[in-house]
């Protein structure tokens, strides 16, 4: 309406300059009728050519700008939303001579034949299992460490701290997985200790039991210092005033890291806890992948691992992307879950 | 806080604090520390020897001197460097456009582009249609499947146009009515004053494709001369069944090799890790700077 009303002011107001020449005359009268045109399909709401002249009008106005998204655009379009078309031999009996579209339908044999196998129970809780281990034990390490080192006060050993303890996020995941499995074989010296002080025998990384162990320690080992840079973060924002104020009330350090401390990072960790649920059934393949052998499948064989095993190993493409299929839509609602959690407690979200 | 020096017992506190974290420091650090002592020590010794090293077990340098002989190793950190270097810069290139485009305001199809592009960090095909497509368009055995898919990171590209997002718009519109075009705006305005941003950016990616060797695994089947050096470093340490295939190299005195083979991973680990560790002092703010910028996004 606003944009009609302005056409007609912008037409009367244009009128006294007419000054008799006929081209100009002319041009005015088809600017009139343009109006009057303009005017009526603003009353009729339907207009389905107007998106697309818009669209034509808007890519003209824009044309540098959609040049230099085309790229990214081609990018998404062949390397994310092609294969997420493959997707559908997950309802077929994939053949390479056939190809993907050529493939026959087989509707739901896929997915049944996986939900009906003992992988599926084994996969499924190794993966929970493993990432909830993971996020049970591996969460507090940071927040206590950082924590602990923000009460450190002289600022040299501060920084000394920090740099040694962030060092292992640098090293590759094929270097940690090497120095697991060189540390914890039967000749490995993680192994002799551990044998020694418990009475446990033989290689840890071949005991199916000790699988998650290894995989939460060398996980906290390798991410405590790092993950602890967000809290530190948050922990420069708390108002010293407080601690001074609960000094001269008598709390002593414990009690002003429970009041004080502890409170003011709140929004932080939860925030940081309900991103990490979200991706609880997405973590860390690579190294499962890395660490695991046929031995400790029982407990190391994570849906990831199966997936790649049965479509790279087993060349089962069909099966393989429906049991990646059933990963990620499970994915896609934890994260959307965990998002609108994460908005509702306002500090930020993931969109 | 700092005002306050307390009581006896807060005396206390800190010291136990300062001295369970020299602990922990040790612990984080001693895995390093015994790659180090493993490396140097004699093949012999160190074979006898079980238990916690705490200083090299004698001293020889054969575990660096049968690494540095095998070719397959400096192939590797060729191939690697070269995918760093390529690959980060085919990565920049692209976040950098993309982020632009997506932190100018006013064209129609803006909020679908985002939509489609965020909504890849939460589904994807999976790693078969994936590979299929990679397969389809022929890049499989090439450079490029290592060094094409997966090359733009939707998080680093929101966290780059948040950074765009934030430079004073009165600047951008000032140099649009002095008639330069979305090109050198990006070029001559935007980029120079988001550099700290760029720098970042520009390690994660780096940092990533150091370490990347999925793709190799799955797109070079019959390409072992492409391979990065994390490959090469999974077949030394964790496919041990391709310990034969390693040996193989040292034709001469493959016997020898067995004896050599805890020393020739360690080292290995410490030639093909202590590039990154010098690098590192220097970056580490550039890392954390990121970390935080990541975390505040929008």
């Amino acid at each position: 309406m606003q944009e009609t009303t302005f056409c007609v002011l912008h037409a009367v107001s244009s009128f006294p300059t007419l000054t008799g020449r006929e081209s100009l005359q002319k041009k005015y009268k088809r600017r009139e009728y343009n109006i009057m045109q303009k005017m009526t399909t603003v009353s009729v709401p339907a207009k389905k050519s107007g998106f697309f002249q818009k669209l034509s009008k808007d890519f003209k106005q824009y044309k540098s700008l959609y040049l230099i998204l085309l790229p990214v655009l081609i990018y998404f379009i062949i390397f994310c939303y092609w294969p997420m078309n493959g997707v559908i031999i997950a309802f077929k009996k994939y053949k390479p001579r056939l190809g993907v579209m050529d493939s026959k339908w087989v509707g739901l044999e896929n997915f049944q034949q996986y939900f009906g196998s003992a992988f599926f129970k084994r996969t499924v809780s190794n993966t929970i299992l493993l990432n909830l281990y993971n996020l049970i034990f591996g969460f507090p390490v940071p927040i206590l460490f950082a924590i602990l080192l923000n009460e450190v006060q002289n600022k040299a050993y501060k920084k000394v701290i920090q740099s040694i303890t962030y060092l292992p996020h640098f090293v590759t995941t094929v270097i940690v997985a090497s120095m697991i499995i060189q540390f914890t074989n039967s000749e490995g010296f993680i192994t002799y200790l551990v044998n020694n002080l418990t009475g446990h025998s033989g290689s840890l990384i071949s005991d199916a039991s000790m699988f998650r162990r290894i995989f939460v320690i060398s996980g906290i080992w390798q991410s405590f210092g790092w993950n602890s840079i967000i809290y530190m973060a948050a922990l420069t924002g708390i108002n010293p005033d407080l601690y001074e104020a609960s000094y001269i009330d008598g709390a002593n350090k414990f009690r002003q890291i429970w009041h004080i401390t502890l409170p003011g990072i709140m929004p932080t960790i939860v925030i940081m806890l309900i991103l990490a649920c979200g991706s609880i059934m997405s973590l860390g393949w690579e190294k499962a992948f890395l660490l695991q052998s046929p031995l400790t499948y029982e407990t190391s064989d994570i849906i990831s691992t199966f997936v790649y095993r049965k479509g790279f190993k087993e060349q089962d493409y069909s099966y393989s992307t429906a049991v990646d299929l059933f990963n990620s839509v499970i994915n896609l609602l934890l994260l959307t879950l965990a998002n609108s959690f994460s908005k509702r407690f306002g500090e930020s979200s993931l969109w | 806080m700092s005002k306050i020096h307390g009581s006896k017992s807060e005396t206390a506190f800190r010291v136990i604090n300062g001295l369970f974290m020299f602990i922990l420091a040790g612990i984080t650090l001693y895995p390093l520390l015994y790659v180090v002592f493993g490396s140097f020590s004699d093949p012999a010794k160190l074979s006898r020897f079980r238990g916690a090293l705490l200083k090299p077990m004698g001293f020889s340098l054969k575990g660096y001197e049968a690494v540095f002989s095998m070719k397959n190793f400096w192939l590797g950190y060729r191939n690697t460097l070269f995918y760093v270097a390529a690959g980060t810069a085919i990565s920049m290139l692209l976040t950098i456009l993309g982020a632009y485009a997506l932190s100018v305001k006013g064209y129609m199809l803006k909020k679908p582009v985002m939509f489609l592009i965020v909504f890849t960090m939460y589904f994807s095909g999976g790693m078969i249609p994936t590979y299929l497509v990679v397969k389809q368009i022929g890049f499989v055995d090439t450079i490029w499947s290592v060094l094409i898919p997966g090359c733009i990171s939707v998080y680093n590209l929101i966290v780059l146009r948040s950074s765009f997002q934030s430079i004073p718009r009165n600047l951008i519109e000032s140099a649009s009515i002095d008639g330069a075009g979305h090109i050198r705006i990006l070029f001559r305005i935007v980029l120079p004053l988001s550099s700290a941003a760029l720098a970042t950016i520009t390690l994660f990616y780096g940092a990533s494709r150091w370490g990347a060797w999925y793709s190799a695994m799955v797109y070079l089947p019959n390409r072992r001369d492409l391979y990065p050096l994390q490959m090469f470093l999974r077949e030394l340490m964790v496919t041990e069944n391709n310990m034969d295939a390693v040996a193989d190299e040292f034709s001469t005195e493959s016997a020898n090799f067995y004896l050599l083979k805890n020393v020739i991973k360690y080292a290995a680990v410490i030639v093909s890790t202590v590039p990154i560790l010098c690098l590192y002092p220097f970056l580490q703010k550039y890392f954390i700077k990121g970390v935080l910028v990541g975390s505040l996004k929008e």
